[in-house]
């Protein structure tokens, strides 16, 4: 029965949902638990977070090219296309960095964990390490939570100087808008909130990122097959608790909405 | 000493543990035989708390495993070592890093004397100048024996073979066995083993237990097993398609 079936897939997201939470406070309480294991957040800071910058720089740099193509047109139809890096500059921090940087790092960092904690769920290596005494939990999510909680805002604050030049580039080189101006706008609309309320939300989009790939990862059951579903299953959660929550971090901190 | 007790387990509908009763024996190399589906690998990882039956305990020198809080669980998971069927090799990790990995965890060595035992343990089943090599590089044979090489570093007290002859040639498979008598012999050392290879269970077994649909039904020494009436145990250690166990 169609009603049933609702009722089951509610249930089965609701229990994700409630895993993916007490995955998360027991990799947080698992951080401060001796061994630590600081070789392997080294080894994920440089893998998950240097290694993204040159899809970072992309994202960005496009990112603020086209918005201040569009930004100068659409308000050049109110003559107020001076206000071009205003805009530029307030909507990547606030919103359109954090959010993309959050989605590029979901697609390769959250695909990343789920594939490579679930081929070792599917090769014993997770029951290996449990046999060694050796908590999968610690060892395997919290080094991934710490290294994302810690690149993601860096990555963003990296994102938002490349998307204004980009987009300072743009206004510079295509619609021929001094760069003076663009960035006496700039600096007269920016302030630090935006800055940080954007970064306030890209730490929650790494946490996110790092527990959705390490959950669907470490429930991977029946081999090559479970392992691409696991991969496509994180990548889908991830970007789409990024999106909604996104909103609602939106609406609740005070200072995003000024 | 390990005593297991009306142990059930159940998948859903499936039904995989049925109550099973075996006492395994301190210094002693234990195998535990069955056809496939018949729960060998379930109860094994019931035995080192890698999974919670749906009742019935497991006592492991006094204490029940399957009552443990998680902290005194990893206390208790120190006395095992387990070789898995596939070897489980930390592909991420050289073969040296695998074989120190259960003792830069648990013990405080110094790196010299961690290496030391490293090297003693890989000649111990037979390798040397392999450290530096990753798992991929190494063939199932090798895999086997630095997955026995890791568990020996380690030094436990409780040995679990999961399948250790499954997809080798009859020398490489021989090889295995020797190693496990080897690492038996040492009066301490308890070794459990799950096997489907019959001229393995007889080499290197002191007793031999057969699971069937859930349950122990003979147990008994080595020329025991080979001389039993029981009708289900001599199609299995016969091979004999035909015969009260019907294929699914």
């Amino acid at each position: 029965m169609p009603g049933s079936n609702i009722g089951r897939l509610f249930l089965r997201f609701a229990r994700s949902m409630g895993e993916i939470f007490i995955l998360a406070a027991k990799a947080i309480l698992l951080i401060f638990k001796k061994p630590f294991h600081f070789a392997l957040i080294k080894n994920h800071l440089y893998l998950d977070g240097i290694k993204s910058i040159p899809v970072i720089f992309l994202m960005a740099v496009f990112t603020g090219g086209v918005l201040a193509l569009q930004s100068y047109f659409g308000l050049q139809r109110f003559g107020a296309e001076v206000f071009t890096g205003s805009l530029v500059g307030v909507s990547l921090t606030k919103e359109l960095i954090p959010v993309l940087t959050g989605l590029m790092l979901a697609g390769r960092v959250s695909a990343s964990y789920s594939a490579e904690i679930g081929t070792m769920v599917v090769t014993e290596q997770v029951d290996a390490l449990f046999t060694f005494g050796v908590n999968p939990v610690k060892y395997l999510v919290s080094p991934r939570l710490v290294a994302l909680v810690i690149m993601t805002p860096l990555l963003t604050l990296f994102g938002d100087f490349i998307g204004i030049m980009g987009g300072r580039l743009v206004a510079a080189l295509v619609v021929h808008q001094n760069p003076n101006l663009f960035d006496s706008q700039l600096f007269v609309s920016l302030e630090i909130w935006d800055v940080l309320s954007g970064l306030i939300k890209s730490i929650f989009f790494g946490l996110t990122i790092a527990v959705v790939g390490s959950y669907f990862g470490l429930k991977t059951e029946g081999g090559a097959k479970g392992v691409g579903k696991a991969t496509t299953t994180a990548v889908v959660v991830s970007s789409v608790i990024i999106l909604i929550s996104d909103f609602f971090w939106t609406k609740i901190l005070p200072f995003s909405l000024r | 000493m390990i005593k297991i007790r009306n142990l059930y387990k159940s998948f859903a509908e499936k039904k995989v543990l049925q109550g099973v009763n075996l006492d395994i024996d301190s210094g002693q190399t234990t195998t535990i035989i069955g056809g496939s589906g018949s729960g060998k690998s379930v109860l094994f990882k019931h035995i080192i708390g890698l999974m919670q039956p749906d009742s019935g305990s497991i006592l492991v020198e006094g204490e029940d495993i399957t009552k443990m809080r998680e902290s005194a669980l990893y206390r208790m998971v120190d006395k095992f070592g387990m070789v898995f069927q596939s070897g489980a090799l930390f592909d991420s990790l050289t073969v040296g890093e695998n074989v120190a990995f259960g003792i830069k965890n648990r013990k405080h060595m110094e790196a010299a004397a961690i290496d030391a035992l490293v090297e003693r343990s890989l000649n111990q089943v037979g390798l040397s100048d392999i450290a530096h090599l990753l798992p991929a590089e190494l063939s199932g044979g090798m895999k086997k024996r630095v997955a026995i090489a890791r568990v020996i570093a380690k030094r436990p007290s409780i040995i679990m073979f999961d399948e250790p002859t499954t997809g080798l040639d009859p020398i490489m498979a021989d090889m295995i066995n020797e190693l496990i008598i080897k690492v038996s012999s040492d009066p301490g050392i308890t070794s459990i083993v799950i096997t489907h290879d019959m001229v393995s269970a007889y080499k290197i077994s002191d007793k031999i237990a057969v699971l069937f649909e859930g349950e122990i039904i003979e147990i008994g020494s080595p020329g025991e097993i080979r001389s039993t009436r029981n009708a289900v145990v001599r199609q299995f250690i016969e091979g004999k398609a035909e015969g009260p166990i019907k294929i699914r």
